[in-house]
């Protein structure tokens, strides 16, 4: 090769550029768009062609429009979450009564039979198996319910229009409009909105949208968000009422985290990273119906199942640990009791307790296992299966029944609150944290994408509970 | 031959033998071609990705859905094929992350075939970034996709004048149903061979002093790289006053 032409092409190419003027670009643009009209054109024929578009503007006119776009949002939302919390009580109930009632018992019961130690039938069933099985009976039905109706409202285009009317919404918090739709990503797994940030081309606003991606309620999160607002929320008001309370705390939930979005991007955008707002099309594709069993079929495999996958992978040491820390004694009692006991007061101050702080700590790989997870600690270290023995689980066969738990554990409306807002405000999972890491390169945005939230449901749970003590 | 019931005319068709496809999913080493999708976001490049890999990558009704390159395979007439699906993109002018994913794709690892996705009930929109991309390359396949929304909407598309003008092969396909593909495969396989070669459409509509200073450029280029397919591009890219670009022709990146 050699390096003194390529100098001489590139010293040419300078020249002519002088010579030719600032409005290249354009013009070459422009020359594009002429070739593409001219070939259109003579290919491209139509008869009434507006018809089906004017269907889709007609649509587009209802769902973006000032007055409708935000309440048809909340009313879809709401329905899916609805149609979730009515439809996963039954096969979660009979899960539980399958996993938890019928299998484990006949496991403990061959374990006893082959004469293994009950340290490792301890280990094995009581823990490993139990925290698979809850998160299955937990999560599994939800899941299944959830991410197929979201699913299918994706590939019909909506999520474009989320986009369009929140766009008005970002730019003012000094945001770019396209993280409507990493948010909307990051309401199915937030790894996932951190990648899908790469349509951002301004790396200061990609910044705030990894940064903040975390607000978006994801995957992990709404089984927890469902269960606790359908037996604490729903149980304060009359019954005939309770599925539509229920619904509302969560659709509020989510629309808090949604809020701490913009606020956080606002704070970001007149701090940390200042700079201008840039400007961008967006396209409104056109809608499609979906091809509807085969959505069905590929979001449950695609992600109910993964989702649930990776749960069972991380509940599976969870569950050990569990087991182990609340069987191995230091002194009189169980490290997971000196544990919770040691984070109890602190965790009164923010309206939760040491069980769930301590449950925040076991599950930073993965969201999902949060519930499994409080509930396996409130049942061993608590002692409130009625005399069933440390570190063994006892049947849970509905709602109704992990209600019990959480209320012998010494739950009430305040803790579920809080522990609502503390799902939706805490640190990202590992995966994102990593994720995080991977796209931003850098160990100071990746602390701060991490750490941000956790302090900030601090400070909202800590208010929340004072406040409410005082009436 | 036998035609069952349930076949559609391409399977049984002479020139498409339905038994040389295998879907390879993601085993992708030791391949004969490397083929890459491109197109404008939601255009169903990931359904053809998926209908031709058998992978079940997600795909979804939102621009920007994929914003990382899968990877994938198939084997047809004992041939393997790696199939990559880019970013989709509006153009490749400016420098957001998911465009040069597409356009450093399509120029430094030259793949064999160069499949461009269009929504056939948008064309002309869609066509911005038809030509860029025949500007870098000359092996490339147009595949009209969404036909079946182009036939709901009423618009009629010649595909043959269409091939014409922009001098590579055109393939109607609705991927969404799997109708076209066998026909998309072949022509794939086609180019690849060698035994389609395609006249890529150079934009036309530029302006005369801009054309200039172009041609002069291009030819010192040529000169100097006398094998390169997109000298005229690399000289529109160079009067951008793109660095990217110029550090690749220092580094003998492009070649």
């Amino acid at each position: 090769m050699n390096n003194k032409s390529i100098e001489n092409i590139l010293a040419l190419s300078n020249d002519l550029r002088w010579k030719i003027g600032d409005d290249f670009h354009d013009n070459l643009a422009e020359g594009i768009y002429a070739d593409a009209a001219e070939i259109a054109g003579s290919s491209v024929s139509s008869d009434n062609q507006k018809k089906r578009f004017r269907l889709d503007s007609k649509i587009d006119k209802i769902v973006t429009s000032r007055t409708w776009g935000f309440p048809i949002m909340f009313l879809i939302l709401g329905v899916i979450l609805w149609i979730t919390i009515e439809g996963a009580n039954y096969p979660s109930s009979m899960l539980a009564q399958l996993l938890l009632d019928t299998i484990h018992p006949v496991l403990k019961s061959m374990a006893a039979g082959i004469g293994m130690p009950w340290w490792l039938s301890g280990f094995l069933f009581d823990g490993v198996y139990l925290a698979l099985a809850w998160v299955i009976a937990v999560m599994l039905p939800p899941m299944a319910i959830f991410f197929p109706m979201f699913t299918l409202l994706e590939d019909f285009g909506y999520l474009p229009r989320v986009a369009f009317n929140m766009d008005y919404l970002f730019k003012k918090s000094g945001a770019h409009g396209k993280q409507a739709l990493t948010m909307s990503m990051g309401f199915g797994c937030n790894a996932a909105g951190v990648v899908a940030t790469r349509i951002i081309d301004s790396p200061r606003e990609r910044l705030i949208a990894i940064i903040t991606n975390n607000f978006s309620l994801c995957n992990g999160r709404w089984p927890t968000q469902i269960l606790i607002a359908t037996i604490f929320i729903g149980a304060v008001v009359p019954e005939s009422f309770s599925g539509l309370a229920s619904l509302s705390a969560v659709i509020g939930i989510a629309v808090l985290g949604i809020f701490f979005m913009f606020l956080v991007s606002w704070a970001l955008s007149r701090t940390v990273l200042k700079g201008e707002v840039s400007t961008f099309n967006l396209e409104l594709p056109p809608y499609r119906p979906p091809r509807f069993w085969k959505t069905i079929y590929t979001s449950l495999i695609d992600r109910t199942l993964i989702v649930l996958w990776r749960a069972m992978l991380f509940a599976a040491p969870a569950g050990a640990v569990i087991w182990l820390i609340s069987n191995i004694n230091i002194g009189e009692e169980s490290i997971a009791y000196w544990m919770i006991d040691f984070m109890d007061g602190f965790g009164f101050l923010m309206g939760l307790n040491g069980v769930i702080l301590l449950a925040y700590i076991v599950a930073i790989p993965a969201n999902e296992i949060i519930i499994p997870t409080i509930l396996m600690l409130t049942v061993m270290v608590g002692g409130i299966a009625g005399g069933v023995g440390t570190g063994v689980m006892f049947e849970l066969d509905s709602v109704n029944d992990t209600a019990e738990i959480l209320r012998a554990g010494g739950w009430t409306l305040l803790t579920a609150i809080n522990l609502m807002l503390f799902s939706l405000l805490h640190n990202p999972c590992s995966t994102t944290i990593y994720t995080i890491y991977k796209e931003t390169n850098s160990v100071k945005w990746t602390t701060l994408a991490s750490i941000l939230p956790v302090i900030m449901g601090f400070i909202v749970t800590f208010l929340v509970a004072q406040i409410w003590r005082m009436f | 031959m036998v035609r069952s019931k349930g076949q559609s005319a391409c399977d049984s068709c002479s020139k498409y033998s339905a038994k040389g496809l295998k879907k390879l999913g993601l085993k992708t080493d030791n391949m004969d071609f490397v083929v890459a999708l491109a197109g404008n976001p939601n255009t169903g490049k990931s359904t053809v990705f998926n209908s031709l890999t058998g992978l079940r990558q997600h795909t979804g009704n939102w621009p920007g859905k994929t914003v990382v390159r899968a990877e994938g395979a198939f084997e047809y007439n004992a041939k393997k094929y790696k199939l990559v699906d880019l970013p989709g993109t509006y153009s490749l002018l400016s420098t957001s992350q998911d465009e040069e994913v597409a356009r450093n794709f399509i120029l430094f690892a030259k793949p064999d075939v160069t499949v461009i996705v269009v929504d056939a009930s948008r064309l002309e929109r869609n066509l911005n970034l038809v030509l860029q991309i025949l500007e870098i390359t000359d092996r490339a396949v147009l595949c009209l996709n969404l036909m079946d929304e182009a036939k709901r909407n009423n618009i009629k598309i010649d595909h043959r004048m269409l091939s014409r003008d922009l001098g590579i092969p055109v393939v109607p396909t609705s991927a969404r149903f799997n109708e076209g593909i066998p026909d998309l495969i072949h022509t794939i396989n086609e180019v690849a061979e060698g035994r389609i070669v395609c006249k890529p459409h150079r934009i036309k509509n530029v302006p005369k002093n801009i054309n200039k200073a172009v041609k002069k450029l291009s030819l010192e280029i040529q000169k100097q790289f006398p094998n390169l397919p997109n000298s005229r591009w690399i000289a529109f890219r160079l009067l951008e006053g793109d660095t990217h670009i110029i550090d690749a022709l220092k580094t003998g990146e492009l070649v």
